[in-house]
């Protein structure tokens, strides 16, 4: 066995797959990712399609989903609070900060579950781990283009019945970028929840009311501008890495002006998160099957 | 010689044993210190001269396997419950990695642990087969152009376009394989477990993977089964414990293994006046044969059970002859006497010979024992306790399901509805 080894030794170069326990961890193979993109994008059809099969309204709870919460968002805090900027209809104000809330919440949790979600998947297959958050993140991310549709399509019924002066900023060329800094800071917090869960069940049930507290201390409800300078729910406030996304995104929707300072702190704590997230994501998903 | 696809180098897996919980942590915490300090890993210190393969909290599954595999080889793996299969299926088809030891694999790696992985209920099952094709590494163009072939394979056009939760277990089977057949692998990994479903699809799924074979491509195949690994593999790799047990010819290791776990004497012989039994009548010899030219019994095969006795007193027609077949936990399965099909006759003097035929389908996979008792004058003359003993092992899988069935006996009975 030894000799026939050795023998074979100038065979031994091109090796196509070589499964051993010393393959890096903190290195993504960006090219075997590239070769299952069509495992990726049949994965985010399967969520799309699967979802709203045997429902009565399908698709549109896509769109009802947000528009309820903002309804009663704005009928308990804009109407009866008073909570939100004035000239803009209550209505308005918070579905432009609850369709990306919505969309951060969802990546993060869905992406957080991935593992466990497919842990039949994973333990009878292989493929690159990654494609599973990644095709939950582009599905969540196809219902947030239809959310925002939908807001802009409001947004002009308010501004054609003369009932909202609607100004939209130069600012809305920002809206990628910001969409950008909200999937890759959402990603990368889904993705050390999600390495981190598979050890520690605890930390899944922990995540809903996480994402809840960071709801409240970011300006989904009422605007920054509303909160007292220098208190300590404005340090709050100003900590939470999501709350420079929403103010941004009401900036470019309302045409209000940009804060540049808290956006680039808010792209340094994506950059870092994600960063950390992939690398532990990548630890654990070697020994995922082992545990599961 | 053809080239090299497959090399496994002292390839070691060990998983902890027990739960998870807060112990694992401290534990874990304590190994990342050590780590820190300079010190090695206890858990991942191996005492392979104690053969244990438990060590502390700590289980090694693989200790230590080393194979390589050519071109259009078929390679069965054979071994017995927590041998190592499992294990290091998975490992070859990179589910989980290995704690040491490495394995180099060339060409288009498929392997097939199940059917119908990533089947979702709700998509149809025409969406299904883009689906579960690309779960098994399929481009979509790929699976666009084998889409007819898949459907003909799987005999389900019609019901192609309703969700699948609407399947029985079988055309779900039946659609899984048909996309697994057409993977085209250069190298093909697959557990026994796939060869499910009723008989007719069964034949067509071996028969696909013996073209697979035919055409060059090599196979890794794991089984419980001897009659597939005879028909299919051309070697075996035979693990216990964790090790390579031996590897060698299909014939050669087969034969090895059951001889090994069978403890089987399914023959055995006499000199004259040695045998159990009296004065007027002794056994000479009992032996079993089974319809399989290797000499495995299996559940759907007959078993013919042959006993020759000599015959030194008894003239007339009063002699018979009790089989009493007993399960390996000593309770009896089923009894069958001489007269009750064959008529009553005269007894020759010297060397008689009567055989039981037990059908197919009547044995279970299990360990047989079998006594023989002699009754004459309705009194029982003798009793000769374990002449035989041997296991019979699962024959070619009936029905869809994969599972082990529990009763002394497995007959075949019909049901109507």
């Amino acid at each position: 066995m030894r000799a026939e080894a050795a023998s074979g030794a100038q065979q031994r170069e091109g090796w196509d797959v070589v499964v051993s326990p010393d393959r890096p961890w903190w290195r993504i193979d960006v090219r075997e990712l590239w070769q299952y993109r069509d495992l990726l994008l049949l994965l985010v059809r399967r969520d799309l399609l699967a979802v709203y099969k045997q429902t009565l309204l399908g698709p549109a709870w896509q769109i009802l989903q947000p528009l309820l919460t903002s309804i009663m968002f704005a009928v308990v805090f804009g109407i009866m609070a008073r909570m939100s900027l004035p000239g803009i209809p209550p209505l308005l104000f918070y579905m432009s900060a609850v369709v990306p809330w919505g969309f951060f919440n969802g990546v993060v949790t869905r992406t957080s579950q991935t593992l466990v979600w497919n842990a039949a998947l994973m333990t009878k297959v292989y493929f690159p781990r990654l494609v599973a958050p990644l095709a939950t993140t582009l599905s969540t991310g196809f219902n947030f283009l239809v959310q925002v549709a939908a807001f802009l399509l409001f947004a002009v019924f308010y501004a054609a019945t003369g009932r909202f002066a609607w100004g939209i900023g130069a600012e809305a060329v920002l809206l990628p970028v910001l969409v950008l800094l909200l999937v890759l800071l959402a990603f990368g917090i889904g993705l050390l929840v999600a390495a981190l869960s598979t050890r520690y069940r605890d930390l899944s049930f922990l995540i809903g009311f996480a994402m809840q507290l960071l709801m409240y201390i970011s300006p989904v409800i009422f605007p920054l501008s509303r909160v007292e300078e220098g208190s300590a729910l404005r340090l709050l406030l100003e900590l939470n890495p999501i709350t420079p996304l929403i103010e941004g995104f009401r900036a470019a929707f309302f045409g209000l002006p940009m804060e540049w300072g808290s956006l680039a702190y808010t792209a340094g704590v994506a950059a870092v998160v994600l960063a950390i997230g992939l690398m532990l994501f990548q630890r654990v998903e070697r020994s995922f099957a082992d545990v599961v | 010689m053809e080239r090299l696809v497959i090399q496994a180098e002292d390839v070691r897996k060990c998983y902890r044993l027990g739960v998870i919980g807060r112990d694992a942590l401290l534990d874990e915490a304590a190994a990342l210190w050590g780590r820190f300090r300079g010190r090695a890993d206890v858990r991942k210190q191996l005492d392979l001269a104690s053969g244990e393969q438990r060590v502390g909290d700590w289980f090694w599954s693989l200790r230590g396997v080393s194979f390589e595999l050519r071109q259009g080889e078929v390679l069965g793996i054979l071994g017995r419950n927590g041998a190592g299969k499992s294990t290091l299926l998975k490992l070859l088809s990179r589910i989980s990695l290995p704690t040491s030891g490495t394995i180099r694999m060339r060409g288009k790696v498929s392997s097939l642990l199940e059917v119908g992985t990533g089947f979702h209920p709700e998509l149809t099952g025409r969406e299904n087969i883009f689906l579960n094709g690309a779960i098994l590494g399929m481009r979509k163009a790929e699976i666009e152009r084998k889409l007819d072939q898949i459907i003909a394979f799987s005999g389900i056009e019609h019901h192609l376009d309703s969700p699948i939760k609407r399947y029985s277990s079988g055309m779900k089977v039946r659609l899984g394989f048909s996309v697994a057949a057409h993977l085209d692998p250069e190298i093909l990994i697959v557990d026994e477990v796939l060869a499910v479903g009723d008989a007719e699809f069964q034949r067509k799924c071996l028969g696909s993977m013996r073209e697979v074979a035919d055409g060059g491509r090599t196979i890794l195949f794991v089984s419980h089964n001897m009659v597939s690994v005879q028909s299919l593999c051309s070697r075996v790799l035979w693990l216990e414990k964790g090790m390579v047990r031996q590897e060698g010819p299909t014939e050669e290791v087969v034969r090895d293994y059951l001889n090994t776990y069978t403890h089987q004497h399914s023959h055995q012989e006499w000199e004259p006046d040695q045998g159990p039994g009296t004065d007027e009548v002794r056994l000479l010899a009992v032996r079993a044969v089974s319809g399989h030219a290797g000499g495995a019994f299996t559940t759907d095969e007959p078993v013919r059970v042959e006993i020759e006795l000599e015959n030194d007193a008894i003239r007339d027609a009063d002699l018979d002859i009790r089989l009493q077949v007993r399960t390996g936990n000593d309770a009896i399965a089923f009894s069958s006497d001489l007269s009750a099909s064959a008529p009553a006759t005269l007894w020759n003097p010297g060397r008689c010979k009567v055989a039981c035929i037990i059908p197919a389908h009547l044995l279970n996979s299990n360990t047989y024992r079998f006594h023989i008792v002699f009754f004459r004058h309705g009194k029982v003359l003798f009793k000769a306790e374990d002449v035989l003993s041997f296991d019979v092992h699962e024959g070619a899988r009936e029905g869809s399901t994969f599972r082990k069935m529990p009763g002394a006996v497995r007959p075949n009975l019909q049901w109507v509805r």
